[in-house]
């Protein structure tokens, strides 16, 4: 396990940290941590719908960096951090594989009806936000979503 | 899946039944697959009870593209029943509501000839 974490990026300088987990990018552990986003999900005052959905759109993130990220490289380290924002919850994901070129993660076209490519769909079409940034200090990368409440704050 | 799935098929014509129960995701994909692809060999329709499955991903949703493909390649097809909101989210989501025939339950399949 790393021993790095996050700082709040200074986009979101009033956003508060709620929860982060570190676990080994492998697919057995997805299940663990789906409970806890859909909890912190509903922390940011959305309906449980909503929760829903964020969770799927993380949970998304998660496998493309266990399975095109670390790939057959094995296992490594994710850093997964759930913050609330004034719009709604922010969800920032590290890991230290090789970068990804972020136009190679492009969703399909759906009336294109084959098995796979819909992970990246379903986090572009649940999060307002979808962003890739190289990881700090040039390792890895680093994932940032936002997601809106739409309710005035 | 959190519990694994069973499969029933009966002589004749009649459709094969994949139950499909708790987590469908990456961790379960490969066993889901395999069922899903098995029923699918077996030449008969082939009916997906969702029922119980409490969550999908976008690989569970893989698996059930490829099995309707082979079934459909091979001259059969692969419907969905009772289909949990949670996994009707999902096929919504992904526009698939309208590519796979979808049925209350068992009884309504088979009656639309399933």
């Amino acid at each position: 396990m790393t021993s790095a974490s996050f700082q709040v990026p200074a986009s979101e300088d009033t956003a508060e940290p709620l929860l982060e987990l570190h676990f080994t990018a492998c697919a057995d552990r997805l299940k663990l941590i789906r409970d806890s986003i859909r909890a912190t999900a509903r922390m940011c005052g959305f309906d449980d719908g909503t929760a829903q959905s964020i969770v799927l759109a993380v949970d998304e993130a998660c496998q493309n960096i266990i399975v095109h990220g670390y790939g057959e490289r094995g296992e490594g380290v994710v850093i997964l951090g759930l913050y609330r924002c004034d719009a709604g919850i922010l969800v920032r994901l590290r890991d230290f594989a090789p970068r990804v070129d972020p136009a190679k993660v492009k969703p399909r076209a759906l009336n294109d009806i084959r098995p796979g490519k819909l992970g990246s769909h379903f986090m572009s079409a649940i999060m307002d936000t979808v962003e890739f940034r190289p990881g700090p200090e040039g390792k890895g990368n680093l994932l940032e979503m936002t997601k809106h409440t739409g309710e005035p704050q | 899946m959190s519990k694994s799935g069973t499969k029933s098929g009966k002589p004749q014509q009649e459709p094969s039944v994949v139950h499909l129960a708790g987590s469908v995701d990456l961790e379960h994909a490969p066993g889901v697959r395999k069922m899903l692809l098995d029923a699918v060999a077996l030449g008969r329709n082939v009916l997906v009870d969702l029922s119980a499955a409490s969550y999908i991903d976008s690989s569970g949703i893989a698996c059930l593209i490829e099995a309707l493909q082979k079934a459909r390649s091979a001259g059969s097809d692969l419907g969905l029943v009772a289909v949990s909101i949670q996994a009707m989210r999902v096929l919504e989501l992904a526009r698939l509501d309208m590519v796979f025939p979808i049925h209350d339950d068992i009884a309504a399949a088979t009656a639309a000839g399933a």
